[in-house]
């Protein structure tokens, strides 16, 4: 079979399976648009700007599983994407991004909409590629998908030259069954040996943690830390990223950590003395200072990448592999034990976590006249079930999000935890529920983060992805300007917007439902209301409190037991615990 | 403490600043780095000269193997390793100094490779602290330029870093 650059590149995706391609097209990626026009497999979804693309495909890699591909023209095109593709690589997202280029020969000479974008993604992307050859084509996308996918995922970035893609120039097409590269080939099984010793210090632990994140999500293997888990009896702890990776609603789950994370689990890892971290990286925003973090813990980290091993924190057993294969195995070492868990060591350990749990950490004013966003957000859950696919955008109301929306299963959780990305909620939620079409999305946002893509809303009616939207409007920049309470003096430099849309009317102009709600006792209805309407992307505008902050909180540079906490409910006062 | 550290990378557009890159946006230091393409074409043999605590030599590697294009690489300060530079240096002269110049090259085994009435250019490889002497050798103002390639190294023994 001869087919020119265009085809093959469409020809590609059908053969990888790909079911969506987000993009915009734009002079240099046109013969490609046009061979998109000759099929139906691959459906495009037209974006509104290219950021929306990026995350909307993002969104739909976490929530599935697979790739997500955009395709974007050379120039602004790739440039607008690249928020998008940081985003991803920050959280690990298997993305695969087609960006056309200026024609071969005019590379470098400043043409139009030229840009050296192999050369501004190199920092974001997991690799990138510049196709030189139509006849390399093949095997260059066959390898992003397989790069992208596999080991610790991430975005991968295909520049594609207008002459590439000439339809008067046929090659024979061939889509390769599997690449390999002598230069990438990522660890599976963990090392025995050292599984075998994580498995003895875990058993023999008094104060054990486990401590997991988003690699077990991307790895699949949720499963196996539910088992291992309950198998051991020990308290696990979630990272924002890691949230479904063990069901929330267990007993033995203590809340995410973190700067925001709940009393319990920063107490326990502060004061425990094995801690097991699965697929998580010791983020700055988990660990607090680093030189107070976990003094009298002993630390066993399993992660895929080895680069992620002892960067931050220096960790006493590592384990580089895919987690799910390791930890079927510490499984069955657990199981074939002579080493049982010291049980009067953990009901003691136990009965210490209880108490920090009885803080009640997460405890708010539900008598408040005026709308609390963590209301909306346990009313959110209520209605919902707990079931749905939540998206989130950054700042307060994602932390909102992570702490009231409690999430049984992976992938219903979808943020931007790394980068902190704001604008990706509504294209998210796109991306999910066009994944799911049947599946409640809700995109938990703020009325500043909504705003800076709320064009989406625009391609959300064009492809019947109708999903909720939950603005928690409190016209402010809330976490910008909590962060301003706490250390600025209540200085709230350009932290509040003066002129908000009307939201309501802004949502009907896109062609959607738009419903302003004032009151605490209207929230629930409106929820109902809103979830009622299948068929309707609906705009919830809830005014709540101005000045309410995210509790608890650990502020920058502090310890895990130097925590910030709420008195009681309704007071204004904070109280410090330590 | 300095690492040597020898890298086996894809000869392919655009690998070297996936390294140089690397190092600018991790905030490492790179004190040299010397690169040509290997007896194999397809590959580029790197040496980059870095220092840094241990932890950031280990992160240093790490990072360098995660990079899609980097085959393999070894740190050449871990073992026995045989390291050397090339030197090109042009020296003032004239009729009363050139003789001294010259027994200061040969005391060094370095070559004199071009001539004019009033300069040398003086070919010279060694480890660098050779040629840090003889640099050092000369009174201010003799030495017109300087040119170092910066080390490149070899593991001794019969192991090498190949396929």
């Amino acid at each position: 079979m001869e087919l020119s650059g265009g085809h093959i590149l469409v020809q590609c995706l059908k053969d990888e399976g790909v079911e969506f391609i987000f993009g915009y097209p734009g002079g240099s990626v046109l013969h490609i648009y046009d061979a998109i026009f000759h099929q139906d497999e691959v459906k495009h979804i037209l974006v509104r700007h290219e950021q929306g693309a990026t995350h909307s495909a993002d969104a739909y890699a976490r929530a599935t599983g697979k790739p997500g591909v955009v395709l974007v023209t050379s120039g602004p095109g790739a440039t607008n994407a690249v928020t998008g593709i940081a985003t991803a690589y920050m959280d690990s997202i298997p993305m695969v991004i087609i960006s056309g280029q200026v024609p071969s020969p005019v590379i470098g000479s400043d043409a139009f909409q030229e840009v050296d974008t192999v050369g501004i993604t190199r920092p974001c992307v997991k690799h990138n590629f510049l196709v030189k050859d139509v006849n390399d084509l093949a095997e260059t996308i066959k390898k992003a998908f397989y790069v992208a996918t596999t080991g610790r995922p991430g975005p991968v970035l295909v520049d594609v030259p207008k002459d590439i893609t000439d339809p008067n120039i046929k090659v024979p097409y061939k889509y390769p069954k599997k690449v390999s590269m002598r230069s990438y080939n990522p660890v599976v099984t963990g090392h025995k040996g050292q599984i075998k010793r994580a498995v003895e210090m875990l058993l023999t632990a008094q104060r054990p943690i486990i401590y997991s994140g988003g690699g077990v999500i991307l790895g699949e293997g949720h499963k196996e830390l539910t088992e291992l888990t309950q198998l051991l009896g020990y308290p696990i702890t979630n990272t924002l990223m890691g949230l479904g990776g063990y069901p929330a609603t267990d007993k033995q789950f203590i809340g995410m950590l973190g700067m925001h994370g709940t009393y319990e689990a920063n107490l326990a890892m502060h004061e425990s003395d094995v801690i097991l971290a699965v697929g998580a990286r010791f983020d700055d925003r988990v660990t607090g200072k680093l030189t107070e973090f976990c003094p009298y813990a002993k630390i066993i980290h399993i992660d895929v990448d080895p680069a992620s091993i002892s960067k931050t924190v220096k960790v006493d057993v590592p384990i580089v592999g895919e987690v799910k294969p390791v930890l079927e195995q510490m499984i069955e070492l657990v199981k074939d034990s002579k080493i049982k868990p010291s049980k009067a060591a953990l009901e003691s350990w136990w009965k210490l976590i209880q108490s920090w749990r009885d803080v009640n950490c997460l405890e708010y004013d539900r008598n408040s006249s005026i709308i609390k966003p963590q209301y909306v957000v346990e009313q959110l859950y209520q209605v919902t079930k707990g079931d749905a696919y939540i998206t989130s955008d950054v700042g307060q109301h994602q932390m909102y999000a992570a702490q009231y929306y409690h999430f049984d299963k992976p992938r219903r959780w979808i943020n931007s935890g790394g980068l902190g990305t704001m604008g990706f909620g509504l294209p998210a939620a796109i991306g999910v529920k066009l994944a799911f079409p049947d599946a409640d999305v809700a995109c938990i946002t703020g009325e500043a983060s909504i705003q800076m893509c709320i064009q989406e809303l625009s391609t959300a009616l064009q492809y019947n992805a109708p999903v909720k939207i939950i603005n928690l409007n409190n016209r402010y920049m809330g976490m910008v300007r909590q962060w301003q309470e706490f250390s600025y003096q209540s200085r709230y430099s350009q932290s509040y917007m003066d002129t908000i849309p009307d939201f309501v009317k802004l949502a009907e102009a896109y062609g959607h439902v738009g419903i302003q709600v004032e009151k605490p006792e209207d929230v629930r209805g409106a929820l109902e209301h809103a979830f009622s309407l299948k068929d309707r992307t609906v705009f919830l505008d809830f005014l709540t409190d101005r000045t309410e902050n995210v509790y608890p909180m650990i502020e920058a540079g502090k310890g895990h037991h130097d925590m910030k906490l709420r008195v009681a409910p309704g007071t204004p006062v904070d109280r410090e615990l330590s | 403490m300095r690492h040597i550290i020898s890298i086996l990378i894809e000869n392919e557009s655009g690998a070297l600043s996936r390294v140089s890159g690397l190092f600018s946006a991790r905030g490492y230091n790179i004190e040299s780095l010397t690169v040509a393409p290997t007896e194999d074409p397809s590959l580029s043999r790197m040496t980059l000269v870095t220092s840094g605590s241990d932890e950031i030599i280990e992160q240093i590697t790490k990072q360098l193997n995660k990079l899609i294009d980097v085959v393999k690489l070894i740190d050449l300060a871990e073992s026995a390793h045989i390291e050397r530079e090339l030197m090109l240096v042009k020296i003032k002269t004239n009729h009363d100094t050139r003789e001294e110049v010259k027994r200061m090259v040969d005391i060094f085994r370095g070559k004199i490779i071009d001539v004019t009435p009033h300069s040398f250019v003086v070919e010279m490889t060694g480890q660098p602290n050779k040629l840090d002497a003889f640099i050092h050798g000369f009174e201010e103002g003799c030495i017109i330029e300087v040119v170092r390639s910066g080390p490149t190294g070899i593991s001794r023994g019969e192991k090498g870093l190949h396929l």
